[in-house]
């Protein structure tokens, strides 16, 4: 009995090696596979235009480091444009998203009124169809509207893309909040909206960050609605801004679009280095509660 | 402070399910009234109608002489504590406790004076700064309990609010309610399964079972007089112990033969029911060692499991076909499983009732 026992123990040890080697190989690869393309930016961007041409040697190594497409992409006034409006966008949509999300979720979660379910269900569904499907129809609406060509078009249209998600997310964080807790609100006297204000919005604060995190990334990095509907310069967020201005027919500007591509992913970088754990609490809310 | 009344009160869920089957109740000012009975037997939901919480099908809830059936939860003047504190988990305990009066615009420096007041009535002054999260499962119950006290409301009403504390615990807050109800006097309808809870606490205690109210009365005369065979098994603890008899010559007849004198001041009352079938009702404090007496008499039973508890000793036995009884004997008396034993049962304190209908004669 007791050999059997020493057996087990031992064999689970090794599985347990066994996971623990299969999961660190995983990582590893995932991580290089992940990576090597942001590298071999910033390496791009670091050399000079005469070795990014040069198709000897190593093309990992920088031979003579240099910052002079920084430079010239940040005295760039068309860059700074694209940053400005990219910021512009990406702020209001993130602001008009998280107020319809977190009404809306609020309304599904919590006041259950008939259809709720299926309200939700198709809030959901709505987040699967996918831009490239919705950019011919949303273009005629847009330009009924008058904003083709103009940032406020895309902060009418981001949304369409955000809200959806947002919600679900809300969704899932309001219903992880026990029931009892709005109805200790509403013995104590507070209506809907003060219930939404005072007791929800601060206990749902992690999965409101989470949503916000995608909403901002959603926009920020937007390329087919921007490319269908904006067509001059001063309106260009920075992902099209790089690509049409220092793309000139079959001229890439490499060094140069490799330094605006990385300047244009450190805003994002930056909010998840510092918000990643309210994102990742977000997104798992509700998960392990029945 | 008020009286609440209900009256006829119905609550039928989506699909014709009945959690409430038309109950009357009456609670007078100040009374501490318990709602007691096993899971899905309409006591919480009975709560949540009178919260406001819970929509009601027919009937009326009347508190303070206004009937409130369409009153919304904050209009009608009740403060709630619930099985799970429900506090609000970013508001530090002086903000929990104040943010009902805050709602009602109350000036800051009574708001000020009730929280105070209230911490002080609960001993939990020190914690006011704390949030809920660094709190004990007792603490976090008496903040629950301030934040209602601090409303003054006409009635309190808690819902469970022990279930989630360990035993010990549960005694101690158990204690420290009703200090709080003498303090306060506030009408208190206060909802539990558990029987010693209901015993200890109420003023008076409303069995309720499928629905409906099977008896109201106050502790002592539910454990004395109980009216159904539900009553009688649900209140005390080991349970009553109901064993199949027969009525004959002034005497109470077992299947195995046992006949048992009926005392003297109850014949008159137990002759009708001569030849029908009956159930023996006695409890397991009133089936003790054999012990000489008035109003004895004697029962011959093999134990199947000695439980001894320090204070007494629970026998557990069958007798003929039917199972699970228990005695109550003293610790120093000797009973061991499997080896015959004489237990006096006091006749003073047997119930009897009807098979068929489970009322008590």
């Amino acid at each position: 009995m007791s050999a059997t026992i020493g057996r087990r123990s031992g064999s689970l040890r090794a599985e347990r090696r066994w996971a623990l080697w299969t999961a660190y190989i995983s990582l590893i690869i995932a991580c290089v596979i992940f990576l090597m393309p942001p590298v071999y930016m910033l390496i791009t961007s670091l050399k000079t235009n005469a070795d990014i041409a040069n198709l000897q040697g190593n093309p990992w190594i920088v031979t003579n480091p240099t910052l002079e497409h920084y430079r010239s992409i940040i005295g760039n006034p068309l860059f700074l444009t694209f940053f400005w409006n990219s910021i512009k966008v990406t702020v209001l949509t993130v602001v008009v998203s998280m107020v319809i999300s977190v009404l809306a979720a609020f309304a599904l979660a919590r006041m259950r009124f008939w259809g709720s379910q299926w309200l939700a269900t198709g809030v959901f569904l709505t987040y699967l169809v996918p831009d490239t499907l919705l950019f011919i129809p949303l273009y005629q609406i847009v330009g009924g509207l008058g904003l083709l060509n103009n940032t406020w078009g895309l902060v009418l249209v981001y949304p369409t893309l955000t809200v959806p998600f947002c919600t679900w997310i809300m969704i899932g964080y309001f219903a992880s909040i026990p029931k009892e807790l709005d109805e200790a609100a509403l013995i104590d006297g507070a209506s809907w909206p003060q219930m939404l204000i005072k007791i929800f919005i601060p206990v749902a604060l992690p999965g409101i960050i989470a949503a916000t995190i995608f909403a901002f990334t959603v926009s920020w990095a937007a390329f087919v609605y921007p490319t269908a509907f904006i067509t001059t310069p001063d309106q260009m967020p920075l992902t099209i801004g790089v690509v049409s201005t220092l793309v000139r027919g079959d001229t890439f500007a490499w060094g140069q679009i490799m330094a605006g591509a990385l300047l244009a992913a450190l805003p994002p970088v930056i909010v998840y280095a510092f918000l990643m754990d309210y994102y990742i609490a977000g997104l798992t809310a509700g998960a392990t509660k029945g | 402070m008020a009286n609440v009344s209900l009256r006829n009160l119905v609550k039928e869920y989506d699909g014709g399910v009945q959690a409430v089957k038309g109950i009357n109740l009456d609670i007078q000012d100040h009374e501490f009234v318990v709602l007691v009975g096993p899971s899905g037997c309409g006591k919480t939901t009975t709560l949540r109608m009178i919260a406001g919480l819970e929509e009601i099908t027919k009937g009326e809830i009347d508190i303070g002489g206004n009937v409130v059936n369409d009153v919304p939860p904050r209009d009608r003047d009740i403060a709630m504590v619930f099985q799970n504190y429900a506090l609000y988990p970013h508001m530090s305990v002086y903000d929990n406790m104040a943010f009902g009066l805050t709602l009602r615009k109350f000036a800051r420096s009574e708001i000020d004076k009730r929280v105070k007041n209230a911490a002080r009535i609960l001993d939990i002054e020190a914690l006011l700064e704390r949030k809920p999260k660094a709190l004990s499962g007792g603490q976090r119950q008496r903040v629950a309990m301030g934040r209602a006290i601090v409303r003054d409301p006409k009635v309190f009403l808690f819902d469970e609010p022990l279930s989630n504390l360990d035993a010990k615990l549960r005694v101690q807050m158990r204690t420290e309610i009703k200090k709080v109800h003498q303090t306060v006097r506030t009408t208190t309808v206060y909802v539990t399964h558990d029987q010693v809870e209901a015993m200890t606490l109420a003023d008076r205690v409303v069995v309720m079972n499928h629905g409906i109210i099977e008896q109201v009365g106050p502790p002592q005369e539910l454990y004395h007089h109980p009216t159904t065979r539900f009553v009688a098994g649900f209140i005390g603890s080991p349970a009553m112990n109901f064993i199949p008899a027969r009525v004959e010559n002034d005497a109470v007849h077992l299947a195995d033969g046992t006949f048992l004198p009926i005392p003297d001041a109850r014949r008159e009352r137990y002759a009708p029911a001569a030849g029908r079938d009956l159930l023996f009702g006695i409890r397991p404090e009133h089936l003790t060692e054999q012990r000489i007496g008035p109003n004895r008499a004697d029962i011959i039973i093999t134990p199947e499991v000695i439980e001894p508890m320090g204070m007494e000793t629970l026998v557990h036995f069958h007798f003929g076909d039917a199972r699970d009884f228990c005695a109550k004997i003293d610790p120093t008396a000797h009973a061991a499983p499997g080896e015959r034993l004489v237990l006096t049962a006091d006749m003073s304190n047997m119930h009897l009732l009807d098979a068929a209908t489970g009322r008590v004669l």
